[in-house]
């Protein structure tokens, strides 16, 4: 069991950070550690977590934009946008079910993983709406990048830079997020497609119509069931989903699910629910072009493993085997396709033993090494959460 | 005016041999050194500012470019990248030994996949090319800067641009998949690609908006979507800037997202009506266009509620277009603002800083103050949804002392922006116009720590140095003249 900081401020954040700096002692970064099991388990002494820094700090519904401390739970944010009637345009997931654990996300996690849900596709992903943040680099200095301000280009974009980083780069005190009004009404059109392939098309076709789909997934099965998902005013729903459903017409037969039900259906999409993982299993996370999809998620069936397909196929979660063969067998599928494969979930002996993420080329990583030790110079931030000796 | 670097002796007594060296990189009519054709590539978009470069290379391929940066890096020698010159922060300016490396040659559309719906285009394609390759079968590329028929993906991309539209599309960072990046070494690597979301570092996130301080974007994967079914603008009027500020709150806080929301102040709906003859109201103190998308009767029914929201504001005038026709009348005279401004003063400085939208009837107050008391005009005309102010202060440049007090006024509304809560730039980038104002939006440790990032991709600031952070605090290399 490590020793756990929790320090109740910013200030705190950055002395715990300048000590451990000083002392080169390296800290596991955390927010309520629900993540913890996802990519490579960090070597540390003492765990720093920002659970303690609650709260959200701005919010100007008229002007789309939201500040929350780093650890202010995902649920008491979006219930605050719902109130009046926004919501997080990246739809991240609440992966609860799927990494165990009772506590929810907070944001500071959730940017420094970059999580977005099925609105990708089409809204952008997490790190598309951070406007702002506040962090403590790992020399313990606290800094800022960007602002409150929907466009900003002045300086380097650490924003981006640090959403995805996985507390490796700096230590997320405050994000500051774009919002926007949640929509009045929501409707999915379902077709039941012969195959993978068909329903990469199916979806390709609808998010290739002028109709705005803001969610398009895949779901094998027998049938496969190709979902397609609008969310706009009631009036143009219903008369957009109309037109999607005579237009995919020839894809398979259609349902239409409306209002609450097409709610909990993306929310299970969302939460990768679908995929039933087991608990012995490995889960994984490939992006790759949408139409390379299905090839990805074949493979993953001959290996005897499921698939969810996400963002027009372009998102397979995939279930599978906890080995090594398995993950290097992905690997090399995505790969192929030229996308990219993330060992997201799996026992810790599977976690050390492969390579979670893809290699860089080697001038990159060397980049990477440097822009590591120009923010963290004496390499505490969470080493080896994301690549060995890194 | 802006201070300088002090220019490398060493490398302007080279001269000659630096010439030799980069012809034999980039033959055939690849490298400019003689003064005369070096003359165009003296200045960009911010024209107050010029300087002739040492020499300018103009490569056909990312091989040229990376072997001229393995020689830069070898050498010692300065680089400006440069797209079309279109940039109004002197991003693009030239130093005396500098070479700048210029991809307009570099103007080929690699690929274009509709089925998973991204292009893949070199960096000297223009932004309206991009569009113009899809547009057949219903696609566009979203991001679209005043200066799209002229400006390029690579530069757009290093200034992260935006655009009339990008209140509902985002800006360029949310609309890109991959990058073919060359390092100072020479190192040519791929960002990216055809997926979204790659694993590992957001290097694409960091790349965007870099403005030639991490390296050379030589192609560039975007993402290209279907267009809607049509689209229609409005026009309302108002009798104060507050009134009209009001109205947009009110407009956004309804929950409709207009694809497009611009503001004009008086002197330029003056300016713009003069050049363009849109039919805009003379006797309004503010006025807004608003475009929304989606079939007719979409339309008709996003209008019909917003024009009730502006009703409850007292307008002067609100005219929906009946049609396509009535729109691009409507668009007129917004998208020739700066041109119509250019009209009535000799010469204007752009301004391009960003205010939370609450902030705007006290900004545009401060800022007609700030035109008695610096004696110069301004027109204001700016994304009123995303709060992106482009203030035009009008001057003339053959009297310093104008030049000297609109440089002062825009130092001054810009710091007016950052105290409010909003920034210095919001799409055009810092460049050399508005570096030494940095350390208003920055502490000392911000500034250092992003230097440390551009050291890590480029250890001897050779990348378009003298741009972006104040030459007090960079490396001795940089050592004002």
């Amino acid at each position: 069991m490590t020793d756990a900081l929790g320090p109740a401020d910013e200030a705190g954040v950055a002395a715990v950070v300048a000590a451990a700096h000083a002392a080169r002692e390296p800290l596991a970064i955390e927010g309520n550690g629900t993540k913890r099991g996802v990519l490579r388990p960090v070597q540390a002494a003492r765990t720093l977590s920002v659970r303690n820094l609650s709260g959200i700090t701005l919010y100007r519904p008229s002007e789309l934009v939201l500040s929350a401390r780093a650890g202010t739970p995902i649920p008491e944010i979006e219930a605050a946008l719902a109130e009046r009637g926004q919501h997080l345009i990246a739809e991240p997931p609440d992966l609860r079910a799927l990494l165990g654990g009772d506590d929810p996300a907070t944001l500071g996690g959730t940017v420094a993983a970059n999580l977005s849900g099925p609105r990708r596709i089409a809204w952008g992903a997490m790190r598309d709406h951070v406007l702002g943040v506040r962090f403590v680099n790992g020399a313990g200095e606290v800094l800022r990048s960007g602002g409150r301000v929907l466009k900003n280009v002045t300086g380097l974009d650490l924003c981006k830079l640090l959403a995805g980083s996985y507390g490796t780069l700096g230590v997320l005190t405050e994000v500051t997020l774009k919002v926007l009004p949640a929509p009045e009404a929501t409707a999915t059109l379902l077709l039941r497609v012969p195959d993978l392939d068909a329903g990469v098309r199916a979806l390709s076709a609808g998010l290739g119509s002028p109709f705005g789909v803001s969610g398009a997934a895949l779901l094998p099965g027998t049938p496969d069931l190709a979902a397609l998902r609008l969310e706009d005013f009631a009036a143009s729903v219903a008369y957009r989903i109309g037109r999607l459903r005579d237009d995919l017409a020839g894809f398979g037969d259609a349902s239409i699910i409306e209002g609450e039900a097409s709610r909990a259906f993306w929310r299970e999409i969302r939460d990768a629910a679908p995929l039933a993982a087991q608990p012995q299993e490995a889960v994984w996370r490939l992006s790759v072009r949408p139409s390379a999809g299905p090839a990805v998620a074949r493979v993953a069936q001959a290996l005897g493993g499921r698939a969810l397909l996400d963002w027009g196929g372009g998102l397979a979660w995939v279930a599978a085997p906890a080995d090594a063969a398995t993950h290097d067998a992905l690997a090399a599928a995505a790969g192929a396709t030229g996308g990219t494969c993330t060992l997201f979930r799996a026992p810790e002996a599977l976690r050390l033993a492969v390579a979670v993420l893809p290699a860089e080329p080697a001038p990159l990583a060397a980049i990477g090494a440097r822009v590591k030790a120009a923010l963290d110079p004496a390499g505490i931030l969470n080493p080896g959460r994301m690549r060995a000796g890194l | 005016m802006i201070a300088q670097p002090a220019p490398k002796p060493e490398i302007l007594a080279r001269r000659e041999e630096i010439l030799a060296a980069l012809s034999a990189l980039v033959p055939g009519d690849g490298v400019i050194g003689d003064e005369t054709r070096l003359k165009p590539y003296e200045t960009d978009g911010l024209a107050a500012y010029r300087q002739v470069p040492l020499a300018v290379v103009l490569p056909r391929t990312t091989e040229q470019v990376a072997a001229v940066l393995r020689y830069c890096h070898q050498t010692g020698l300065r680089v400006v990248p440069r797209g079309a010159g279109t940039s109004l922060s002197g991003g693009a300016l030239p130093l005396a030994d500098a070479v700048v490396i210029g991809l307009m040659r570099m103007n080929r559309i690699l690929d274009i996949d509709l089925d998973d719906r991204f292009a893949v285009v070199e960096a000297g394609v223009t932004n309206i090319g991009i569009t113009k390759a899809v547009e057949g079968d219903g696609f566009f590329y979203a991001p679209d800067p005043s200066s799209q028929l002229a400006c390029m993906i690579g530069g757009n991309v290093m200034m992260n641009s935006g655009g009339a539209h990008c209140l509902k599309y985002g800006v360029t960072a949310n609309n890109l998949l991959g990058l073919k990046f060359v390092t100072i070494e020479g190192e040519v690597i791929d960002i990216g690609g055809a997926h979204l979301d790659a694993a590992g570092y957001d290097w694409l996130g960091l790349i965007t908006g870099s403005e030639g301080q991490l390296g050379i974007v030589t192609e560039v994967t975007v993402r290209i979507l279907r267009g809607p079914e049509g689209a229609r603008a409005m026009l309302a009027a108002f009798k104060g800037t507050e009134i009209a500020g009001a109205a947009v709150d009110a407009i956004i806080g309804s929950g409709i997202i207009p694809v497009a929301l611009e503001f004009m102040d008086k002197p330029c709906i003056h300016a713009c009506e003069a050049f363009a003859h849109a039919g805009y109201p003379l006797d309004a103190e503010a006025m807004l266009i608003i475009e929304v998308e989606g079939s007719t009767a979409e339309q008709e029914d996003l209008l019909n509620r917003i024009k009730a929201i502006c009703e409850r504001f007292d307008p002067i005038s609100l005219k929906v277009a009946e049609s396509a026709e009535q729109s691009l009348a409507i668009w007129k005279g917004r998208k020739g603002a700066f041109g119509a401004v250019g009209r009535i003063s000799p010469d204007y400085l752009c301004m391009d800083g960003t205010i939370p939208t609450s902030e705007l009837p006290f900004v545009l107050k401060r800022i007609g103050e700030m035109s008695t008391q610096f004696d110069l005009k301004v027109a204001n005309v700016f994304h009123a949804g995303d709060g992106n102010l482009h203030p035009l202060i009008m001057f003339d440049a053959n009297d310093p002392d104008s030049f000297r007090r609109a440089e002062a006024f825009g130092a001054a509304i810009l710091t007016l922006c950052v105290e409010v809560g909003g920034c210095l730039t919001g799409e055009h980038g810092v460049g050399v116009e508005k570096r030494d104002l940095m350390s208003v939006q920055f502490t000392a440790r911000e500034l250092d720590q992003q230097r440390a990032l551009k050291t890590a991709f480029d250890p001897q600031w050779l990348l378009n140095p003298s741009k972006v952070f104040p030459l007090d605090g960079a490396p001795l290399a940089m050592a004002a003249e």
